[in-house]
């Protein structure tokens, strides 16, 4: 499904990846983790499209298509999902109407007319139940004076009405408690599919437990300097990443 | 001969036109003499700084249109807000259209300036109120004054409310290709009266229209008034718009001024308060393209204790596009527990717009509560990224960040199919076609 080959990529003159090679499979779970300002934010952004990383080198093939020319809206349209690590604020543009837009501007791009009403509603209703979320909270204005933990789970809303086939999770542990955590994973578990894929970038092991991977990637420095299976992630909770800094100096 | 003389040797074949043996007369002559004077704005007068009417001046516009251009319903559908449930005082190229309009007499008076003027009926009120609030200082209000004849005469007795909205539209046809327009409204909204006022000023065409109005409303005792000015005019029209309001206790007027439209726009919003528990309010959401040129002037006076004032202008400016705002806010040594209002937020879309924004208090009273703000910003990339990354296009992105930014005002019309009106209007500026009701 996703399949990148020895990227480099880079703000402004800052080179920030320095050749990562990821495969992602359709009904796998990968996690990648690392030290903080190892690239892993960076790599999500990339994939997701933002403008502001100039990719100088290698390619990133998702469903057998190079979308290095694609726009953020149309990697977004062939199934890719980004959840941010801060998702932004945007007073006057209510959550309903925000995913409405998404889904309707997805379906434009299809050459499918917009989703009736009612069934968009009951969309709404059936996925805002799985992640525990108050109606009234629709109705707010998107992400604005949302605690941590609500931002989170709005971005989990948005992956579950989207259906993405890549879901790319950046960091979605972070200001979440025990119980949010517990729904947020939830949610995320009762999406995965055979015919999709998930990315969880974290820095914790605490997330893992919960969405258990399949694999385990290290990313250090911009590039992963080790995968294996769940077991790398007891290892880096027991150990820290200094070994991991230890052995790439 | 450059307009202002050829304004001023056209006085003479007007004077044919009207009637100069009563009081308005009167008016117009003192008008002209004081224009005769000042002649048009400069850069050089503080209020004038930002914005040059040189360009305009320059043009050989007609004054008295020859031929009356006759316009069909269906040809100008699209520019009225509703076929049947608005009444309408329309005028084409400065001419009153039986056709197109729908006045009333039936409890309040929805019908001609120029009729007010002549009949005897409305001499009393005509008297009372015309020319009574507008800036003698100002030279182009000054000039319509000079020239006024025509425009839309609304009086809404005590306690009445017509029936449904007032449309005004003035329409420039091009049969005369550059040409002056003056309208002349006047309003009068007596005790705990209301009414609802839309107004429109169209080129149609290739029309080089240069629109003058000045409008005065008077709102007495808790009379309420809520104005909207639809400015999507044609990129070759220009307009000056003159509005003087006048308030007393416990009345509530508010004014959007959607300004999407036109080469030149100056809107010169004053309002006067005389008495308590006045609101005044002021909005207005601005979008410049290409090299617009867009000015809004604000002015509230204080001059009696317990009044508040609300200002919210929204403005989004692309292309080489320019804006200005200034607004002024005067509060007097007696009217203390004075709340005023002010509010000016810019995006600037290109790296070739400008935005010239300047607040202006003068504040005597020593217990008040006056607030300003004005912001110049850009649209937030980060924001852009959010929403491209969940799959919505660029362009829909940016347009969906503008409603945003621009969602305070639009809330606040409280009008359900003006509200659509304005949006979709907006999205047709944008280019974009949003797929849900914001």
């Amino acid at each position: 499904m996703l399949k990148i080959e020895n990227l480099h990529a880079r703000v402004e003159e800052k080179e920030i990846l320095k050749g990562i090679n990821l495969e992602v499979n359709p009904g796998e779970v990968h996690a990648i983790m690392g030290p903080n300002g190892s690239g892993k934010s960076t790599l999500a952004s990339v994939i997701a499209g933002r403008e502001d990383f100039e990719v100088t080198k290698g390619t990133i093939c998702f469903n057998g298509e190079d979308i290095e020319d694609l726009d953020p809206e149309e990697r977004a349209h062939a199934g890719v999902f980004l959840s941010f690590q801060y998702p932004v604020e945007i007073p006057g543009v209510t959550v309903t109407n925000f995913i409405k837009a998404a889904i309707n501007e997805s379906r434009k791009a299809k050459g499918l007319d917009d989703m009736p009403a009612n069934e968009m509603l009951s969309k709404i209703r059936e996925k805002s139940g799985l992640l525990e979320i108050d109606r009234k909270f629709l109705s707010r204005s998107l992400n604005e004076g949302f605690s941590g933990g609500e931002k989170k789970r709005n971005e989990i809303f948005q992956m579950a009405m989207l259906e993405p086939k890549l879901a790319i999770l950046d960091e979605t542990d972070s200001g979440l408690d025990i119980d949010a955590l517990r729904i947020v994973a939830n949610g995320v578990n009762k999406l995965r599919s055979k015919e999709n894929a998930i990315v969880v970038i974290t820095h914790y092991q605490r997330l893992l437990d919960h969405i258990v991977p399949d694999h385990v990637h290290v990313l250090y420095n911009g590039k992963i300097v080790k995968s294996g299976t769940k077991e790398l992630a007891f290892e880096l909770e027991d150990k820290g990443y200094d070994w991991i800094k230890a052995e790439n100096e | 001969m450059d307009l202002n003389e050829k304004l001023l040797s056209s006085f003479i074949a007007f004077e044919d036109k009207v009637n100069v043996n009563d009081e308005v007369h009167e008016i117009r002559t003192a008008a002209l003499k004081r224009f005769e004077q000042q002649g048009f704005p400069t850069k050089k007068i503080e209020a004038w700084k930002y914005t040059s009417l040189q360009t305009l001046l320059k043009k050989d516009f007609s004054i008295f249109p020859s031929s009356k251009s006759v316009l069909e319903y269906p040809e100008v559908r699209q520019y009225f807000l509703h076929e049947t449930e608005t009444f309408k005082i329309v005028f084409v190229d400065g001419q009153y259209s039986s056709f197109l309009s729908e006045t009333t007499h039936d409890g309040v008076d929805v019908c001609l300036f120029s009729a007010a003027i002549e009949k005897s009926k409305y001499k009393h009120v005509v008297d009372q109120y015309f020319n009574k609030i507008t800036n003698q200082k100002d030279a182009l209000s000054n000039l319509n004054t000079a020239f006024a004849n025509e425009g839309a005469y609304i009086f809404i007795p005590k306690s009445k409310a017509p029936v449904k909205p007032i449309e005004i539209v003035h329409f420039a046809t091009g049969t005369t290709p550059q040409i002056l327009l003056q309208p002349r409204n006047l309003i009068v909204v007596e005790e705990n009266a209301e009414v609802q006022i839309i107004e429109r000023h169209q080129a149609l065409g290739n029309v080089e229209a240069f629109t003058n109005s000045v409008t005065e409303i008077f709102a007495h005792k808790n009379a309420r008034v809520d104005y909207y000015k639809f400015q999507n005019d044609s990129m070759k029209a220009s307009i000056v718009d003159n509005t003087f309001i006048e308030q007393h206790d416990s009345s509530e007027v508010s004014v959007h001024t959607f300004s999407l439209g036109g080469a030149l726009v100056r809107n010169n919003l004053n309002f006067y308060q005389r008495g308590s528990h006045i609101n005044s309010i002021m909005k207005g959401v601005t979008l410049g393209s290409e090299r617009q040129h867009i000015d809004h002037y604000t002015l509230v006076h204080h001059t009696q204790p317990d009044c508040e004032s609300h200002q919210d202008y929204k403005g989004i400016y692309d292309g080489r596009s320019v804006g200005v705002f200034n607004g002024k806010i005067v509060v007097d040594k007696i009217a203390q527990k004075t709340n005023a209002f002010q509010q000016n937020n810019n995006l600037l879309i290109s790296d070739t717009a400008t935005v010239n924004t300047k607040p202006q208090l003068e504040i005597f009273a020593d217990d008040v509560r006056c607030s300003h703000g004005c912001t110049i910003g850009q649209l937030d990339e980060d924001a852009l990224f959010y929403l491209q990354s969940r799959g919505i296009p660029k362009k829909e992105a940016a347009a969906l960040l503008m409603y945003a930014f621009a969602n305070n005002v639009l809330e606040s019309v409280r009008n359900a199919a003006l509200s659509k009106r304005v949006k979709d209007m907006i999205a047709e500026k944008l280019g974009v076609k949003i797929g849900f009701d914001l």
